[in-house]
């Protein structure tokens, strides 16, 4: 095992180089004048002449990586023209309470998403398989942005029950069941939609290993259905589920910022979108890198987990 | 005059072992090793193997769906490697092949027609009225009614396909015939059908086969040689009646002893 | 052989429905079909409709709610009529949802083709590309996107179809990969077809469904996130408006006016359901297995439903006695009979061989003795099974789960898919003796591994701890077959236990089932096609055709003087070792003229 964990390790390299490249490439394409862009009307000769060379765009491409990728790996992400700080500072601050809102939601999503599939598959073309599938279609044909507005009228308007936005309350909060209330519904409405995909994927799965000869034989012994369903069957469906839950974290991840800016939640997607209205590129350099790198370590962790689960992938 | 079909000499065949992307060297299997064989003018020269013997890697080298790693194949007189060079027509003119499945080898989105009409097309170059009477028959010939033509490959069974996967690999012409495991997907009564079928479609058009099965009392009701391969080499070939009389290797006579026989009643 | 034909039985003259009834007989997709023509038919007609320009603002009559005068709808904050905008709106976003899709579609299946087809180091190199794509978190990338090329309707609709581009790439390349190496595609090669030849007609034709479905599944997907980047204020710029922007400029009137921001949501809503209704509906027609029903899953014991109720007990009855037995499968009202009234017995110690063409009935007997003929759509219509003179079927559900593997067992056909690949081979023994009998886990295990050497498998203490795909053929069967002895059953049902093997492989098995035969005094309920298994192992023989058994007797009697005309045919057509080239001969009066079946 700890092999195979090495090995994936190293796979797993090149993919975030790979990523480091086609980011700094979409920001190399920038058309026309990254200083002018910046500067905006501020824009001396001066002045354009200073950014170029603080972003070192005097220098050919492949240098100008080099010497981006030695800046990263030493914690220098550059500087954010507009909150005028460093770059990495923000990304870390924004970092935990996105990871905080994600993981809830990733958890969320992948519990419920995987109960609400198996019942569904249990009970093929019964009540609760229609309910469930009935839910799961709205769950996925919804928008989350829309969603979350309507539950902030819902809960923080009519009912009064949730705050509205933020992660802690502006006075007398900080403690944990502050934070928990403010991270009820951005979190619950962030999972929804990966709730519906993973129910929908455990549920397929479930039933395509049903009918697998293996679950014959495991009746053949004489197992009750119960043994059968959840030993046999569940852990069979498991390997195709759990890659489905590393990706669902890229797109929980992705959905973080829509809704931290419908909650007003202080994450880095939230970051990001206001990064890219005022085109302060150096953050979402920062920002894309750091959540993308998040990802690739979290389908790394699915992999592992998946080889755990069957002997067939170690070899 | 009895020339000679097929004349495999010392071929071989590796897969993998060469470098993966990252420089590591990868894992080589060495599926056929070093065979050398002729399959004469008319005749039937039946490869008979287990599993892994290397017999369908073979197969698909002579009909050029592989490429041999080493060695030299002529093929109807002409260098395999030439006939590599000139293109997929050059070799389907000259050699025909009949697959295992006979469902999985008909496209299921196309009709009878649709398939039976790329052979007469492309390596005959016929027009349209000449491919419409030889579609006739070549039908006819492997016992399918005419409207056959117009029906989906699904709505014929494992028998059925297997005619009109047999008059495709007649439709080009090719006098070579590659048969690789052509009745081990079908029931008995329908295997003795096809068998018949073989037989009868060498007599009328004076093809030699190259029948590769598993199963050696097929082999010995339709072949004049056999080879028997063992581990990608060919570790014994001679006379049919001579090889299941008095069989040389060791591989072969534990073979031929573990063929289940219908007088096997002499029970222990 | 169990094929399940559609569920409306009353099929016209073709036999097959086609795509479009298949469609709208899945209520849900017409529903979804309808919902979404009449949303395209009003927004394609919105140039025509008497609507009030959707961009003329009218401060003093802002924010009016629904149900005003002259604005069914209502007013949004510049006064402009919501109904209005809503209709345009939808135009905006329907055009480059399925925009964005076709690009993605297009760029995505060619790769995912050429791909697929190429192979080797042009697909992997394709590959790791499309693997950097997809390790950005989806939206992620769509967002450095737009910062790099600046917020606006078109540059969105870019960046939403770049990000999608991989699934398309991923999913054509899996479908097209396999097609790559089916026979049809090397036999189009041998009929004299290049590679775009191939690559177009051949291999096209078969992955076009799944560039339908993946379209169908991800439209909607995708008009949900061009809505999202536009609601960010990254989409759709003023004066142009689809319904993100829309709902992203209601937002600032929440709490004054929610219906300015719920009205767009409705409509995204509605859109993106009725897309993925249709979606659904038409991947269940495009998906063969779900059209075959080969995804309902099978419940524990097949579905029991007798005309006539036999007498629970049965006096001195054989060890195993089936009376009777009827099984079919259902295919809308109707039962397709597969077993027609099969009955025969099997006493102590004897090996009965059941010998059949495919289709003959003879596993789905097998599989009815203790109910595990997948159901639905298998249903046992008649007879019983008695076993020591009481009736299994007559018996309740969770009794006849507790009969499997206790004095009836079952070794079946290929070991490698009938194995759980993930559990190790001693578990899966062990897990069958404590299935019926109590014990702890330790003691268990070391059970499975005496059963190992019982069958006959080296080294069994290490083995026992390896997984299926680590052994051989051979090595599987034993497996399969120990876990058959595990609580020393009085009976052993095996199906076609020795078809996936080779022949030296075969004779070995064959050899350790007679031999624990002898030891234990099984009674053998064997399975095959094949006469020569028959001929070696078996004491009696019952030779099955089209659900009913023809014949039967003690098989030395019925291979020398076969009664049935069947049974004649069917054994002079195996061909026998020492024959050679008389086998033809002699089975060329059987097929004489045409009237021969096929």
């Amino acid at each position: 095992m700890a092999s195979y964990i090495i090995k994936r390790l190293l796979t797993a390299i090149p993919v975030i180089i790979g990523l480091s490249i086609i980011v700094f490439l979409i920001m190399a394409m920038i058309p026309g004048d990254p200083a002018l862009a910046l500067l905006g009307s501020y824009a001396t000769p001066e002045n354009v002449a200073r950014i170029n060379r603080d972003l070192g765009l005097d220098r050919s491409l492949p240098e100008q990586y080099f010497i981006w990728v030695a800046n990263l790996v030493q914690g220098d992400f550059g500087r954010s023209y507009i909150l005028n700080r460093p770059v990495i500072d923000e990304v870390l601050e924004r970092l935990s309470a996105t990871l905080i809102l994600a993981g809830v939601s990733l958890v969320l999503c992948s519990v419920f998403g995987l109960i609400a599939g198996i019942v569904s598959a249990v009970r093929q073309f019964g009540w609760t398989d229609r309910i469930v599938t009935f839910f799961v279609l709205i769950g996925i044909s919804m928008p989350a942005f829309w969603l979350g507005l309507i539950f902030i009228l819902v809960f923080a308007v009519q009912l009064r029950v949730l705050p509205a936005s933020g992660m802690y309350a502006v006075y007398g909060g900080g403690d944990l069941p502050d934070l928990l209330r403010h991270l009820i519904m951005p979190a619950v409405t962030l999972a929804i939609v990966a709730t519906g995909v993973i129910a929908r994927l455990t549920r397929a799965a479930m039933l395509e290993v049903l009918r697998q000869d293996f679950v014959r034989t495991a009746r053949a012994k004489g197992l009750n259905e119960r043994t059968v369903i959840f030993k046999h069957a569940l852990r069979a469906a498991l390997v195709s589920i759990i890659p489905v839950i590393g990706v669902q974290a890229g797109f929980v991840l992705g959905g973080a910022v829509y809704i931290e800016t419908v909650f007003q939640w202080p994450g880095l997607g939230a970051m990001l979108v206001q990064a890219v209205s005022t085109r302060d590129l150096l953050l979402v350099q920062g920002g894309v890198l750091v959540a993308a790198t998040l990802y690739v370590l979290v389908n790394l962790a699915a992999d592992v987990a998946q080889a755990m689960l069957d002997p067939r992938l170690k070899s | 005059m009895t020339g000679s079909a097929i004349s495999i000499d010392n071929v071989t065949k590796t897969f993998g072992g060469g470098r993966s992307l990252f420089g590591g060297e990868q894992h080589a299997v060495h599926a056929v090793r070093g065979v050398s064989l002729e399959l004469k003018d008319g005749e039937t020269l039946a490869i008979v193997g287990e599993s892994g013997s290397g017999k369908s890697t073979l197969a698909r080298m002579l009909v050029g769906l592989e490429r041999p790693t080493s060695g030299t194949m002529t093929i109807g007189g002409a260098s395999a490697d030439e006939l590599a060079r000139q293109g997929p027509q050059a070799f389907g003119r000259m050699i025909q092949y009949v697959f295992q499945d006979p469902v999985a080898s008909l496209n299921p989105r196309k009709t009878i027609r649709q398939i039976l009409d790329v052979p007469l097309r492309r390596l005959r170059g016929l027009d349209s009225g000449a491919r419409k009477a030889r579609m006739r028959e070549l039908l006819d010939a492997v016992q399918m009614p005419v409207d056959t033509l117009e029906r989906y490959p699904h709505e014929f069974s494992g028998g059925q396909a297997q005619r009109i996967a047999i008059a495709r690999a007649l439709a080009a012409n090719a006098r070579i015939l590659v048969l690789d495991e052509p009745v081990s997907a079908l029931d008995v009564s329908v295997q003795a059908q096809v068998l018949l079928l073989l037989d009868q479609l060498k007599e009328e058009f004076g093809l030699s086969y190259l029948f590769i099965s598993h199963d050696l009392a097929v082999v010995e009701s339709v072949s004049d040689r056999v080879a028997v391969m063992y581990l990608g080499e060919v570790v014994e070939i001679g006379d049919a009646q001579d090889l299941f009389r008095q069989p040389e290797h060791e591989y072969t006579r534990n073979l031929i002893e573990s063929a289940p026989r219908l007088a096997g009643a002499e029970k222990t | 052989m169990s094929e399940t034909a559609l569920p409306s039985a009353a099929a016209p003259q073709s036999g097959r429905l086609s795509s479009w009834q298949l469609l709208m007989a899945n209520r849900l997709a017409a529903v979804g079909l309808f919902a979404l023509s009449a949303i395209l038919l009003i927004a394609i007609l919105a140039p025509i409709l008497p609507l009030p320009d959707p961009d003329i603002t009218d401060q003093p009559n802002r924010l009016l709610p629904p149900l005003s005068p002259g604005h069914l709808l209502g007013t949004d904050h510049l006064g402009r009529d919501i109904l209005s905008r809503l209709i345009w709106g939808t135009q905006v976003s329907i055009l480059v949802g399925i925009s964005a899709t076709a690009i993605a579609a297009l760029i995505g299946s060619l790769i995912g083709l050429s791909a697929g087809y190429v192979g080797g180091k042009a697909d992997n190199i394709m590959m790791r590309l499309i693997d950097m794509l997809m390790a950005f978190p989806y939206i992620l990338l769509a967002l450095a996107i737009v910062a790099v090329l600046g917020p606006g309707l078109l540059n969105a609709l870019y960046a939403i179809a770049v990000v999608n581009i991989p699934f398309f790439a991923r999913n054509i390349r899996g479908v097209t990969l396999s097609i790559r190496h089916s026979e049809f595609v090397d036999a189009a090669r041998l009929s004299g077809k290049g590679h775009l030849a191939i690559l177009f007609t051949e291999v096209l034709p078969n992955v076009l469904p799944v560039i339908v479905i993946t379209m169908s599944t991800t439209v909607g997907w995708m008009i949900l996130e061009t809505a999202g980047l536009s609601f960010l204020g990254l989409g759709a710029q003023p004066p142009t408006s689809d319904l993100g922007s829309m709902l992203g400029q209601g937002r600032a009137q929440l709490f004054t006016a929610p219906h300015v921001s719920m009205v767009p949501g409705i409509m995204i809503f509605l859109l993106v359901m009725s897309i993925n209704l249709l979606g659904d509906g038409i991947r269940d027609v495009l998906d063969p297995r779900l059209r075959s029903g080969a995804l309902n899953r099978p419940m524990a014991v097949t579905t029991i439903d007798r005309a006539v109720k036999p007498e629970p007990r049965k006096a001195n009855a054989a060890l195993l006695e089936v009376a009777n037995l009827e099984t079919g499968f259902r295919s809308g009202n109707r039962v397709n009979a597969a077993v027609k009234g099969v009955s025969f017995s099997l006493n102590k110690g004897e090996c009965l061989g059941l010998i059949g063409e495919s289709g003959s009935g003879k596993s789905v007997t097998a599989l009815s003795l203790l109910g595990l003929v997948a159901s639905p759509p298998g249903v046992i219509s008649n007879g019983a099974v008695y076993l020591d003179g009481e009736d299994v079927l007559s018996q309740p559900d969770s009794q006849i789960v507790a009969q499997r593997g206790g004095r009836v067992s079952y070794v079946f056909q290929d070991p490698l898919t009938t194995l759980h690949p993930l559990f190790s081979v001693g578990d899966q023994i062990a897990e069958a003796i404590t299935a019926h009998q109590r014990m702890d886990g330790k003691t268990a295990r070391a059970q499975a591994v005496e059963l190992m050497e019982t069958v006959g498998i080296r080294d069994a203490q290490q083995r026992a701890s390896a997984y299926p795909h680590e052994l051989s053929g051979g090595q599987r069967q034993r497996i399969g077959i120990a876990m058959a002895l595990a609580n020393d059953p009085d009976v052993i049902i095996a199906d076609e236990p020795t078809t996936a093997l080779d022949v030296t492989v075969q004779a070995r098995i064959l050899e350790l089932l007679q031999k624990l035969r002898r030891e234990r005094g099984l009674a053998l309920l064997l399975i095959t096609h094949d006469f020569g298994v028959v001929a070696q192992i078996c004491d009696r023989v019952a030779v099955m055709k089209d659900g009913e058994i023809v014949e039967q007797g003690e098989t030395s009697d019925v291979l020398r003087a076969p009664q049935h005309a069947y049974t004649k045919r069917l054994i002079a057509c195996v061909p026998e070792l020492g024959v050679g080239r008389a086998f033809l001969d002699k089975v060329r009066p059987l097929f004489s003229g045409k009237g021969a079946e096929a």
